[in-house]
């Protein structure tokens, strides 16, 4: 490559974080640091039932009993649990029935992501719950769900108008005790999104949150709950961006699904948080518990993930599968670049009888940096006749990165059949020169590597998001090759 | 169209061409033969723009501008084409939509509108014919499970699909059966127009029956020993390889 191409991939590399801008929207902040009072005071601005009150402080006594875990393949210094703030949201929000309602500012914001709610109104179909630093400020199509029965509102609003459904199954799927940031979330979640699809309804259209974290040092504890009655089915599409921050922020999420009798929930991710800068100063770090539970007979969950951004990922997306012939799917694609670290991928628990599971995992490291692929396949005494199939490769950009697979295996039924497949591999120079011949780019022929590589993962996302998928995976990789 | 002028080549410290001369004009096939390790494919991936190779002197003109100044993709831009010797696979990238990006940004390039889906189709169901390409293989991902053969046919669609002024054929022929080969040359022959130029290296005289070419030139250790016409591939093949190299003794001692 001649030294002018290098320096036009450098001012690529260079290019500032698109979406790294602030909104300035008076909020409304409680003091930093966490105590029984900072919950109580959580719990009452949001008005909540006393069970939502005691429910969070138990879950803050087993989190101080808890040791942040050590185990994933990422470093990072240490995160003083009393220097964040737990709650913020803009100030006056009151409940709105059209766009008009929301704050401009807000409204600037959205287009400023390119994602302005009108259009998606108008264009696409997609109901729109938007997660304005962690409370809800528009909900649209909801009259449209509502004729059939749907319930798609903010976590907030289920709590008010559908107390008995939360009770019902808030951590039944992820315990309060399940992991230290779990415990952390139960504790101080502020808000998020609640879907519940009725017996036999097949939810119409693809149901959206967009998560964006705003003021300074706020960490970010969403909480999201999807059930899907017997024979319900809905497809559900979280997309994320944040601003540019210097500090790192936390974000401990928990996103629970839950699937009876013959039902199914697609549950489609596209993660673009702010990754830090060059140097690996800033960025997000992502600790998050996604998990699906399988509870009925014939269920199915399927999580696929297109993760581009924070600093630091720990996240793995599983399913239990407790019904039988209940069906866990996972596909991922991770992609790490400059000093991003990546330890992801899923837990399949099999428990049913004839349970099956596929998880297809795609890691792409470029820069220096880290991307571990991490897997658990469980299979239970009485999951007579489970399956899995694992594929996990990996994709090395340049030769100061690292790709890493463990796969952990834990089988105590004969009758089971596991498959694991992995590969690992570089992009050629040889590939790259043959497509450059047929008058492509080296951005271009780097992008069109890398699409390919990734497209058994991107055809199970959404459409429109498979497309957005995919240019974000060019904005992440420029200047990754040189 | 293509000038080469006293164009001198090292890899690894080692001079591979020692001062080429060519020059093709439109309309010509030209044919470069000559033994293993004489230079014939440095020469074709030193005109495509292949990075591994330090330029030590001489230039390559094409239509006037100067070739080893442009990027490999705006030597492709520019109308130049490289069957490859050994075609890369692209895992997951279907041929189809290699072609359409390739297509695109070379009208690009050059000022055009980009080409249209349907316009696109009926244009590749075209091409498709001229090198009995089937549509299971324009759906495959590129050159990925493909036969030696289906990968060298696979080339010469990419060049009819694509439409360069200078197509350089790298071994074209090697690994071909009689029958692919027939159908290769077909497709070339079909493509080649008065506006257009073909330079084949090649190691056998055998491709030479189909794609009869106007010059043949004979390269030997980094240097083009001796040009002719369509017949000198035929006493080369006669001949073989020894005869060559005694002519270069003959001319190292004349």
């Amino acid at each position: 490559m001649s030294s002018t191409e290098i320096q036009d991939l450098e001012k690529l590399a260079n290019q500032e974080y698109k979406y790294g801008f602030v909104t300035d929207v008076e909020a409304d902040t409680v003091p930093k640091g966490l105590n029984e009072d900072v919950i109580r005071l959580i719990s009452k601005k949001k008005n909540e039932p006393d069970w939502m009150t005691e429910w969070r402080l138990k879950s803050y006594h087993n989190w101080l009993k808890m040791k942040e875990p050590h185990w994933p393949n990422v470093k990072y210094p240490p995160v003083n649990y009393q220097d964040i703030i737990y709650y913020s949201a803009p100030k006056n929000v009151k409940k709105l029935n059209s766009l008009d309602e929301v704050d401009p500012e807000i409204l600037k914001t959205f287009e400023k992501l390119g994602i302005s709610l009108e259009e998606q109104k108008r264009l696409s179909n997609v109901a729109v719950d938007a997660v304005f630093d962690s409370v809800s400020v528009a909900t649209t199509f909801k009259d449209k769900l509502a004729e059939l029965g749907i319930i798609f509102c903010s976590f907030s609003e289920a709590l008010q108008e559908h107390p008995d459904l939360v009770k019902k199954y808030i951590g039944t799927v992820v315990p309060t005790t399940d992991n230290f940031y779990a415990a952390l979330n139960s504790a101080v979640f502020t808000d998020g999104s609640f879907v519940y699809i009725p017996k036999g309804v097949r939810c119409p259209m693809e149901l959206s949150t967009y998560f964006r974290i705003n003021a300074a040092n706020t960490g970010q504890f969403e909480r999201t709950l999807i059930i899907a009655d017997e024979g319900a089915y809905v497809s559900y599409l979280e997309g994320c961006t944040a601003p540019i921050r210097d500090e790192n922020q936390l974000h401990a999420a928990v996103v629970e699904l839950i699937a009876l009798d013959n039902a199914e929930i697609k549950y489609s991710t596209v993660q673009n948080w702010y990754a830090g800068d060059k140097e690996g100063v800033g960025g997000i770090y992502n600790f998050v518990t996604k998990r699906g539970m399988c509870k009925g007979a014939n269920s199915k969950i399927s999580w696929t993930q297109v993760e581009t951004g924070s600093s630091i990922t720990w996240k793995y997306p599983g399913c239990v599968l407790l019904g039988d012939n209940s069906i866990g799917e996972f596909y991922s694609v991770a992609l790490t670049n400059n000093y991003q670290q990546a330890d992801t991928g899923t837990k399949m628990i099999h428990i049913g009888k004839n349970t099956r599971s596929t998880i297809v995992s795609k890691g792409i490291s470029a820069g220096k940096s880290n991307n571990s692929y991490r897997g658990l396949v469980k299979v239970g005494k009485k999951a007579e006749g489970a399956r899995n199939f694992s594929q996990c490769d990996s994709l090395l950009i340049g030769d100061k990165c690292g790709a890493h697979t463990f796969p952990y295996l834990e089988v105590n039924n004969p009758s089971a059949i596991i498959e694991h497949e992995a590969t690992t591999s570089k992009i050629g120079e040889d590939q790259i020169f043959y497509l450059n011949q047929r008058g492509l780019s080296t951005e271009d022929a780097v992008n069109m590597i890398v699409n390919g590589y990734c497209k058994e993962v991107f055809r199970e996302l959404p459409m429109e998001f498979a497309v957005e998928a995919q240019k974000l995976l060019s904005v992440s990789l420029e200047g990754s090759v040189g | 169209m293509l000038e080469i002028k006293n164009l001198k080549v090292k890899v690894e410290g080692n001079e591979i061409l020692k001062g080429i001369n060519l020059k093709v004009n439109k309309g010509e096939v030209h044919a470069i033969m000559g033994p293993n390790g004489s230079g014939k494919s440095t020469l074709a991936q030193v005109i495509a723009g292949k990075e591994d190779y330090e330029i030590t002197g001489g230039e390559v003109l094409f239509e006037g501008k100067d070739l080893l100044e442009l990027a490999p993709e705006d030597r492709a831009r520019e109308g130049v084409f490289l069957a490859f010797q050994y075609p890369v696979e692209i895992p997951g990238v279907s041929n189809v939509n290699l072609l359409k990006n390739a297509l695109n940004s070379i009208r690009k390039y050059r000022g055009e509108e980009e080409v249209d889906a349907m316009e696109f189709l009926t244009m590749v169901k075209k091409k498709m014919g001229l090198v009995e390409m089937s549509q299971e293989l324009l759906n495959r991902s590129v050159n990925e499970g493909f036969s030696g053969g289906e990968k060298k046919r696979n080339e010469i669609f990419q060049m009819a699909v694509l439409e360069p002024k200078l197509a350089l054929l790298d071994e074209t022929d090697s690994g071909l059966d009689i029958d692919a080969l027939r159908i290769v040359a077909n497709g070339v022959n079909k493509l080649k127009s008065e506006d257009n130029a073909v330079i084949l290296v090649t190691h056998y005289q055998r491709l030479l029956d189909y794609i009869v070419p106007d010059y043949v030139h004979v390269l030997y250790k980094g240097r083009i020993i001796k040009s002719g016409d369509k017949t000198l591939a035929l006493e080369l093949e006669e001949k073989g390889y020894d005869w060559v190299k005694e002519h270069v003794n003959e001319l190292a001692v004349g």
